[in-house]
C-alpha cells in the first residue's frame, strides 16, 4: 500500500491480470466491493460492484463497451448502462453508483480506499 | 345476471364469446354455449390439413374450451332443438331448458347433397368436421382394394378442391366433377379455369367439368358414379361437396323471419326478427344475404359483441375476396372478378409458360380497379385487393405486366379507406395512425396495436411497407455499432473469415461495441468454429452466461445445468449430482427439459463443482447459452404399450447431434414417440413425431409469452432423412435469423413463409444445401465440452474469481435463508460506500 496526500491507495491486481474491456471486482475494506474496468490506451475506471438496478453486487461481470461513443458497463442482470467515468445510469432516472478513482503503478492496479 | 345463450360453436361463435369476454372482463354476461360437436370450436377453415397428423389439437383454436373462466359454460355435445321466444328458453336435445336475455345462433350451415339416386349409400361422404373427416379414412382404410383405390369428389369449388387434396393426401386417387365448365366457377373466370384445371390435373386428380352426376350405384364393395356425360367412375367412396346451406331450422321452428334463399333474416346489426335474437355466421342472411366465409362471419361476431356490451355496429361493406394455395396452386379473385359491373372491361394475361394467369376487371374508362382473378402468382393480391374501388395507379396492362416489366403497385397509391386486413377490418387509415400517433415503429407492435395481420398474416408485408411509406425506417441495424443486420454479419464473417471481433468492428463498424453486438458477434463467431467461447478475446464479448458458463440469478449466484441427453440417467449419475448439490448446499430443482438444475453457486465454486461433474462423465448442458438446450423425449416403444419408435434413443442422438450448437436464440426440442404426443414436441422450435412408417418433423414451435404449435415440415420419413432435414433447418437458422429471434418468427418473415422453408432445405431451391450439411458435419466433428475445455486450462480457470484480490473468499452480499428444506436467496440492501 501506497500512501498521497489525499487519499489511500489499495493495491489490487497485476494490470496484466485484467485484459481489455474485461471488469474485475475487489473486495476492499469494510466489505465494500469496487468494479474495475481496463479499456485500450490503459485507461482504467472503477466503480461501485453494487447493481442499484437489481440490488446484486455484479457490475464488473457486465459487457464493457460504449454508447454514443462514451465509455459503458451494461449490468448482467437486466442490461440498464452506466457510464464509467461517472457513474450515471443512462438506462434509469435518477439513478447512478459511486466512482472510485483508479491507477496503475508500477504494473499494479490501485484503487482508492473507501 | 343476464344470460347470453350461443346456439352452435364454431369460429364465429369463439369470436363472439371471446370478444364479449374482451368488452366484459368483470363477467356481467353469464355465457352459455351449446355446442352439437362433441370438441370445442376448432379451426375448421384449416380442416384439410388435418390429413398430415389426424391430431384433433392440430385445429385447436386458442382459448376456446375456456378453461378457468367462471363466466363461460360450454356445453359440448348439447345441440339446441327448439326456441320460445315468448318464454325466452332453449331446449336442446338432451331435454335441458335454458333461459336467455340475448340469444345468438351461431348454427353455422350444413353439407347440401344433391338429390342423386344413391346419394347416401354406404361409402358416400360429406366433407365439414372432423368426425367426417375420420369418417373418410376409416372406409379409406377398410378397403384393402386392388391397386390405388380411388374416390370421386361431387363439386369443383373450393371445398371440393379442398376435399381432392385431403384425399390425394391419404393415398387415393382423387376424381373431381363440377357442374359448371370450370373449376372454382364462383371465384374464378373462364381463363383462369382453363389454367387451374391444367395445373391441378399435373397433381394427380383428374377432373371432369361441365357434366353433372346422374347416379350413384353400389358394386360390389365399390360404388360407380354415372355422370351425364356418360362417363362412369369406378371409385371406393364418394364425397359431395357441392356447396353448404344455412342451418336456419331454429329460426324457422320458432317463427323468426328468414331470408328469401334461407338463413336466418337479419338487418345490418345482426339483429333478426326479434330484438333479443342475433344470428352470425353462416346462418345469418345479413340484410338477405348469406355469406360462406369466415371474415363476414367475424365481423358480424364483432358486431354484436359490440352491441351486447353497449357499444353498436353496423356489417361493414362485406369483403369476399379469397386468396388460397391449393395443392401449391396459388389462386385469388377479388371484388367483381365477373366483371358484372355495367360497363366494365376485362384486361387479362395468361401466360401458359409460366402458368400464370392474371386479370384486372376495370371500370369503362379504365382508370378505376372493380376486380380481378389471379391464378398461379398471387404475390400482388393484397395490394390489389386494397385498392378495389380507386384509381389504378397505372395502366391495367403495365399492372399486369411480367415481373421486371410491370408498374408494380405500390401502397402509396391506396386511400386511407383501403382495407388492409380483412380478417380484423383494418384500413390503412387506421395503421397510418397506429404509427404516427401511437408511435408503432415495428411490425410487431403494429400487429399488437392494431391487430392487423394476426389471424392470417397474409397482410404483414404490407404492414412493413406501409412503414416504410411512413418514412418509419425499419433499420435492420443490429446497433449503433454496426448498421447491418445479424444475417449480414454472419455472411461477412463467414466470407472474410475473420476471427476476432476488434477486427470486425474495425473493418465493418464504429465505436467499441456494447452488449447487443459483442454477444451476437460471439455467437456468430462460435458457431463457425472459432475454439473454446472464452477463448483470447472472445471471453469479453459474452454475456454473463457465457462467460461463467452458467445462468446467473437474481442474486448474483449462478445455477449449475449439467446434459442429460434425451432425459435418460442411470442411477448412479443421478446419486452423484444429488451428492455434488450436498456438498456445496444447493437448491435443487427438476426442469421443464427433463433434466435438473442446482442453484446457488458462487463464482468460485463453480469449477470445483464442475471438476466433480466432469469426473462423473458430465458435460455442459449449455442451459445458459443462446444454443441446443435439451432434447426432451417420452419413454417411447421400449417400454411404453403404444409406442411405435424408439423415442428415446433419437431424442439422445439428436441431443448428441447438436450440443454445443450457438444460435440466434435457444433451441429447444422432443421427441414423441408415438401420436400421443406426450413429450409436447410441437411446442419446441424442432419437434419430432413417431409415426407407423418413420417420423414427422415439426418446425417452428414454442412456449413462452405467445406459445405457438410447430408446424409440419416433411413426415414419414425415414431416420437418416430426419436428421438431414433437420441439419440444414438448423444451419439455415442459425445464418440468416436476426438476434433473439427464434425459429416462428422467423419463418414467420421468410418470404414465402414455411412453404420457401421447405423448398431450401428439401428441393434445394437456392442450392445451398450441400453447403449447409458439410457445416453441420464441421460442427459435429468440432464439439468439445467447454467445461472441460476451462478445467484444462489454468488461465481461464483464474477468472472463476469472486474477487481480483481475494481470490476464494465469497461475495460478504450474498446470504441465503431457509424454505421447505433448502435454501433460497436473501436480497440485501445497499453497501455502504462513501466518496
Amino acid at each position: 500500500m501506497t500512501t498521497s496526500i489525499e487519499r489511500t491507495w489499495t493495491a489490487v491486481c497485476a494490470a496484466e491480470a485484467v485484459p481489455e474491456y474485461a471488469g474485475v471486482a475487489a473486495l476492499l475494506d469494510g466489505g465494500v466491493q469496487v468494479a474495475i474496468f481496463h479499456l485500450p490506451g490503459d485507461r482504467w475506471y472503477a466503480l461501485s460492484n453494487w447493481d442499484p438496478c437489481s440490488g446484486a453486487a455484479v457490475l464488473s461481470r457486465g459487457i464493457v463497451g460504449d454508447a454514443g461513443g462514451v465509455p459503458v458497463v451494461a449490468s448482467p442482470v437486466y442490461k440498464e448502462r452506466f457510464t464509467l467515468d461517472g457513474g450515471q445510469c443512462l438506462d434509469a432516472e435518477d439513478v447512478s453508483v459511486p466512482v472510485y478513482e483508479v491507477r496503475v503503478r508500477e504494473g499494479v492496479v490501485e484503487v482508492e480506499s473507501p | 345476471m343476464p344470460t347470453l345463450v350461443v346456439a352452435g360453436h364454431g369460429m364465429v361463435a369463439h369470436r363472439l364469446v371471446e370478444a364479449v369476454r374482451a368488452e366484459d372482463p368483470s363477467g356481467n354476461w353469464h355465457i352459455v354455449v351449446l355446442s352439437e360437436e362433441p370438441r370445442p370450436a376448432y379451426d375448421r377453415v384449416a380442416l384439410t390439413s388435418y390429413v398430415d397428423t389426424w391430431d384433433p389439437a392440430s385445429l385447436a383454436l386458442p382459448g376456446s374450451d375456456y378453461a378457468g373462466d367462471p363466466h363461460v359454460d360450454l356445453r359440448l355435445g348439447e345441440l339446441a332443438v327448439s326456441v320460445d321466444r315468448d318464454a325466452r328458453t332453449v331446449t336442446t336435445a338432451s331435454g335441458a331448458v335454458v333461459s336467455y336475455d340475448a340469444l345468438v345462433l351461431a348454427t353455422g350451415s350444413r353439407p347440401f347433397v344433391p338429390p342423386v339416386p344413391g346419394h347416401d349409400l354406404a361409402g358416400c361422404f360429406v366433407y365439414r368436421t372432423i368426425e367426417d373427416l375420420d369418417a373418410i379414412r376409416a372406409a379409406a382404410v377398410d378397403k384393402p382394394g386392388r391397386g390405388r383405390r380411388s374416390a370421386v369428389v361431387i363439386g369443383g369449388g373450393l371445398l371440393g378442391l379442398e376435399a381432392a387434396k385431403a384425399l390425394r393426401d391419404m393415398g387415393l386417387s382423387p376424381h373431381v366433377v363440377e357442374m359448371a365448365p370450370r373449376l372454382m366457377p364462383l371465384q374464378v373466370d373462364e381463363g383462369g379455369g382453363s389454367l387451374l384445371r391444367r395445373l391441378i390435373t399435373s397433381l394427380d386428380v383428374t377432373v371432369h367439368t361441365g357434366t353433372s352426376t346422374d347416379a350413384i350405384e353400389a358394386d360390389g364393395s365399390r360404388l360407380v358414379a354415372r355422370l351425364g356425360n356418360g362417363t362412369e367412375l369406378d371409385v371406393d367412396l364418394v364425397v359431395f361437396s357441392a356447396g353448404v346451406r344455412p342451418r336456419d331450422d331454429l329460426a324457422r321452428q320458432s317463427g323468426l323471419e328468414v331470408g328469401p334463399r334461407g338463413g336466418v333474416l337479419t338487418d345490418a346489426s345482426c339483429r333478426t326478427s326479434d330484438p333479443a335474437v342475433y344470428a352470425i355466421g353462416e346462418c345469418a342472411a345479413v340484410d338477405g344475404r348469406v355469406y360462406g366465409i369466415v371474415a363476414p362471419g367475424y365481423a358480424m361476431a364483432e358486431i354484436v359483441a359490440a352491441q351486447l356490451t353497449g357499444g353498436s355496429g353496423e356489417f361493414p361493406e362485406p369483403d369476399t375476396s379469397t386468396k388460397l394455395k391449393l395443392m401449391g396452386v396459388d389462386v385469388a379473385s377479388f371484388g367483381d372478378a365477373h366483371a358484372k359491373t355495367e360497363g366494365a372491361l376485362e384486361v387479362a394475361v395468361n401466360d401458359a409458360v409460366a402458368g400464370t394467369y392474371k386479370k384486372l376487371v376495370v371500370t369503362d374508362d379504365g382508370k378505376t380497379l372493380l376486380g380481378g382473378v389471379l391464378v398461379g402468382d398471387a404475390t400482388e393480391y393484397n395490394t390489389l385487393r386494397a385498392l378495389v374501388g380507386r384509381p389504378l395507379p397505372a395502366e391495367p396492362g403495365a399492372i399486369l405486366a411480367p415481373a421486371g416489366g410491370g408498374a408494380a403497385v405500390g401502397v402509396d397509391a391506396l386511400p386511407d379507406a383501403a382495407q388492409i386486413c380483412s380478417c380484423n377490418a383494418v384500413s390503412k387509415g387506421a395503421i397510418t395512425r397506429a404509427i404516427h400517433e401511437d408511435g408503432c415503429d415495428t411490425v410487431p407492435k403494429l400487429k399488437a396495436c392494431t391487430r392487423a395481420g394476426t389471424a392470417c398474416g397474409s397482410c404483414v408485408p404490407l404492414l412493413g411497407k406501409l412503414l416504410s411509406a411512413a418514412g418509419v425506417e425499419q433499420s435492420k441495424a443490429l446497433c449503433e455499432h454496426f448498421p447491418q443486420s445479424r444475417a449480414e454479419l454472419f455472411e461477412i464473417v463467414q466470407a472474410t473469415r475473420i476471427t476476432t471481433f476488434s477486427e470486425l468492428i474495425a473493418r465493418y463498424g464504429s465505436g467499441s461495441g456494447c452488449a447487443i453486438c459483442k454477444p451476437a458477434v460471439a455467437s456468430i463467431l462460435a458457431t463457425l468454429g472459432n475454439g473454446h467461447v472464452l477463448g483470447g478475446e472472445q471471453m469479453t464479448l459474452q454475456d454473463t452466461n457465457d462467460r461463467y458458463l452458467a445462468n446467473l440469478q437474481r442474486n448474483g449466484t449462478y445455477s449449475v445445468v449439467p446434459r442429460i441427453p434425451g432425459g435418460e440417467i442411470t442411477p448412479e449419475k443421478l446419486i452423484v449430482i444429488g451428492q455434488v448439490a450436498q456438498d456445496f448446499g444447493l437448491y435443487t430443482k427438476i426442469t421443464g427439459g427433463q433434466r435438473i438444475d442446482l442453484f446457488g453457486a458462487t463464482v468460485d465454486q463453480l469449477p470445483l463443482i464442475w471438476r466433480r461433474l466432469v469426473d462423473a462423465g458430465f458435460e455442459s448442458g449449455h442451459a445458459y447459452g443462446k444454443a441446443l438446450r435439451t432434447v426432451k423425449s417420452c419413454v417411447g416403444s421400449t417400454w411404453c404399450r403404444y409406442g411405435v419408435q424408439d423415442s428415446v434413443g433419437l431424442a439422445i442422438e439428436l441431443e448428441l447431434r447438436y450440443r454445443g450448437l450457438r444460435s440466434p436464440h435457444k433451441l429447444k426440442s422432443a421427441v414423441s414417440g408415438c401420436a400421443r404426443e406426450c413429450a409436447e414436441a410441437r411446442s419446441k422450435d424442432f419437434g419430432i413425431i413417431a409415426t407407423e412408417n418413420g417420423w414427422n418433423l415439426y418446425v417452428g414451435g414454442n412456449g413462452g409469452t405467445t406459445p405457438r404449435h410447430a408446424d409440419l415440415l416433411v413426415s414419414d420419413v425415414d431416420t437418416a432423412t430426419l436428421i438431414r432435414t433437420i441439419d440444414r433447418f438448423l444451419m439455415f437458422y442459425v445464418r440468416t435469423a436476426d438476434r433473439l429471434q427464434r425459429t416462428a418468427p422467423w419463418i414467420e418473415e421468410l418470404d414465402g413463409g414455411l412453404d420457401h422453408l421447405r423448398a431450401v432445405i428439401v428441393d434445394d431451391s437456392l442450392g445451398i444445401c450441400e453447403d449447409l450439411d458439410a457445416a453441420m458435419a464441421k460442427h459435429v466433428d468440432n464439439y468439445a465440452d467447454e467445461w472441460k475445455g476451462v478445467l484444462e486450462d489454468p488461465e481461464k480457470l483464474a477468472r472463476f474469481t469472486s474477487f481480483v484480490n481475494a481470490p476464494g473468499t465469497p461475495d460478504p452480499a450474498i446470504s441465503f435463508r431457509s424454505e421447505r428444506e433448502q435454501k433460497v436467496p436473501v436480497m440485501l440492501g445497499v453497501p455502504e460506500v462513501r466518496r
